[in-house]
């Protein structure tokens, strides 16, 4: 049996979990209880979290012609921790041209993931 | 020189100043013009490209830009509201009530009604914590580190080291991690982390990033470029332990070691918290001036920008009430009881709801927070896991409120 202590980042409350993971040798099968959630997201949250973390990536993309260099962006939906160095691979080969506006699509569904890249400030042509 | 007449005069369009130009626009004054030094609004907002903001104001995860980009168009549709961008403040005139503001378009004295000063913070320099060694390239602030990679794609070096675990130390460890620079350790010289929980995890956990407690920069080496930085552990008074030494070869120094209230163009006028270094505020917002409001990181340093508006935002709506009937209410202080590291507001100003913001002294699993005015014990709560670097937000709403200094302890459960 592992224990792993989170807190919990589904709302600023950030509720102090403990997650007991004990695995069942037999059948294969192993089990996650969480203790000290307020709610159900709590459980859900931390059941993840040990199983396959999933992360917002957020960072930034060349842009040409604009009034900056760089336009910053982020997954709109989390990913797999385990692919943010692959994503990021291919987020810095990445340029888009001006003007760029906060919520255009840079990359979408990237790596199939399902999350799309998407644009957070807007960047206007140089001028 | 051109002379201008304004209701709300506000300095600062990062996320108070912002604040404090909605809450002073709702209560519908004729003019209120916001001066920044930057061409932009948003302040530090624009290079905190990282996510975390806005779940309190706008009940929203959200990036820095994004969250400047919200509470700008949340002033779009107030015509009473003007924003100045490359403006220089030169000087105020506190005796005559005015601000001289130098910009490309000349000279420009101001007259207003009221001011609110919304400057925001400092990061604290190298040179404020006495770093022993050489003096080479290659030693940054953690926000000039942010502003290279993130605004400027600039690259700072390629091993580096981050003193302090507050969070801009644990976000710019990741941040550098992922354009591709090698961060060796963190190194915080007290016993607990800096920052927040969550960003130990996602921002040092996720990446093996090693965080040494109770260590500190014993030595930076390196002619022209820092070569190698030796740490070193502490004892319980903070002195280096002999023996315990560990060099690395980094050419990166980054320092997370704290911000400073911006207060340089008030601070031989308005009072200011010895211990913060802040504006002293009433809980209105109001300083030492009646004419004159604070709000956000000068006044004390908070953790969530969301807080930051929100009191941008009050400081702003007490302006133009000041601008239309000019009272000024009686006010108590705030005092601080046991295991009170730091207290904001100073005082109690009567007819406000009363918004405390508190850090422990030290950590603790569980602490009664104790509010009493006179015998009237205002608010009496157990909060579990209270941490130094966690700010904790209190409200108590105005009709409990009676006259009398204000005491606020927390006692260890």
């Amino acid at each position: 049996m592992r224990e792993e202590k989170l807190v919990c980042v589904m709302c600023p409350v950030g509720c102090r979990l403990t997650v007991r993971i004990s695995y069942n040798h037999g059948s294969g099968n192993g089990e996650a209880v969480v203790e000290g959630y307020r709610c159900n997201r709590g459980i859900a949250y931390a059941q993840q979290e040990i199983l396959d973390p999933q992360r917002i990536l957020p960072t930034s993309v060349l842009v040409e012609d604009g009034e900056m260099e760089l336009v910053s962006v982020k997954t709109n939906k989390p990913v797999p921790r385990r692919m943010i160095f692959e994503i990021m691979e291919i987020v810095k080969k990445t340029k888009v041209k001006a003007p760029v506006r906060t919520g255009d699509v840079i990359i979408p569904n990237i790596l199939n993931t399902g999350a799309d890249v998407i644009a957070t400030r807007s960047v206007n042509k140089k001028v | 020189m051109r002379e201008i007449p304004v209701d709300v005069l506000i300095i600062g369009a990062g996320a108070a100043g912002m604040g404090a130009a909605l809450g002073a626009a709702r209560e519908g004054v004729q003019k209120v013009i916001i001066i920044e030094r930057e061409d932009r609004t948003g302040g530090i907002l624009n290079q905190c490209i990282h996510n975390g903001f806005g779940l309190h104001y706008f009940r929203e995860e959200l990036t820095g830009p994004e969250y400047a980009e919200r509470i700008k168009s949340l002033l779009k549709d107030y015509e009473n509201v003007e924003f100045k961008g490359d403006q220089f403040v030169k000087a105020i005139d506190y005796k005559n009530r005015t601000v001289i503001v130098v910009s490309r378009e000349g000279i420009v004295l101001y007259r207003p009604k009221t001011l609110v000063v919304t400057t925001g913070a400092r990061e604290r320099p190298m040179g404020g914590i006495l770093l022993p060694g050489t003096r080479p390239a290659g030693i940054f602030t953690a926000g000039v580190a942010q502003r290279w990679i993130n605004l400027e794609n600039r690259k700072p070096g390629n091993r580096a080291l981050v003193i302090g675990s507050g969070d801009i130390g644990l976000i710019m460890a990741r941040r550098l991690t992922l354009e591709g620079i090698k961060v060796e350790a963190v190194v915080e010289k007290m016993p607990y982390p800096g920052g927040l929980e969550r960003n130990i995890r996602q921002c040092l956990k996720d990446y093996d990033i090693p965080l040494y407690l109770s260590h500190t920069v014993v030595e930076v080496r390196g002619k022209d470029r820092v070569e190698e930085v030796v740490i070193a552990e502490l004892d319980n008074n903070f002195r280096p332990i002999a023996g315990t030494e560990k060099v690395f070869k980094v050419d990166t120094l980054v320092l997370s070691v704290g911000l400073i209230p911006q207060t340089n163009l008030f601070k031989d006028f308005l009072r200011t918290d010895p211990w913060t270094k802040g504006i002293v505020c009433t809980s209105s917002g109001r300083t030492s001036m009646n004419w004159i409001f604070a709000a956000g990181n000068c006044t004390v340093i908070y953790d969530l920008v969301d807080w930051v508006t929100e009191e941008g935002e009050k400081a702003g709506k007490y302006a133009a009430f000041y601008v239309k009937n000019g009272q000024e209410a009686a006010k108590f202080p705030l005092e601080k009881g046991q295991n009170v590291g730091i207290l904001f507001p100073n005082y109690y100003e009567e007819g406000t709801n009363l918004n405390i913001y508190l850090r422990v002294k030290k950590p603790m699993d569980r602490g009664i927070i104790r509010i009493k005015q006179r015998n009237n014990l205002l608010y009496n709560k157990v909060h579990a896991s209270l941490m130094p670097s966690e700010m904790v937000n209190v409200k108590i709403p105005e009709p409990k409120i009676g006259v009398g200094d204000i005491t606020v302890e927390v006692v260890e459960a």
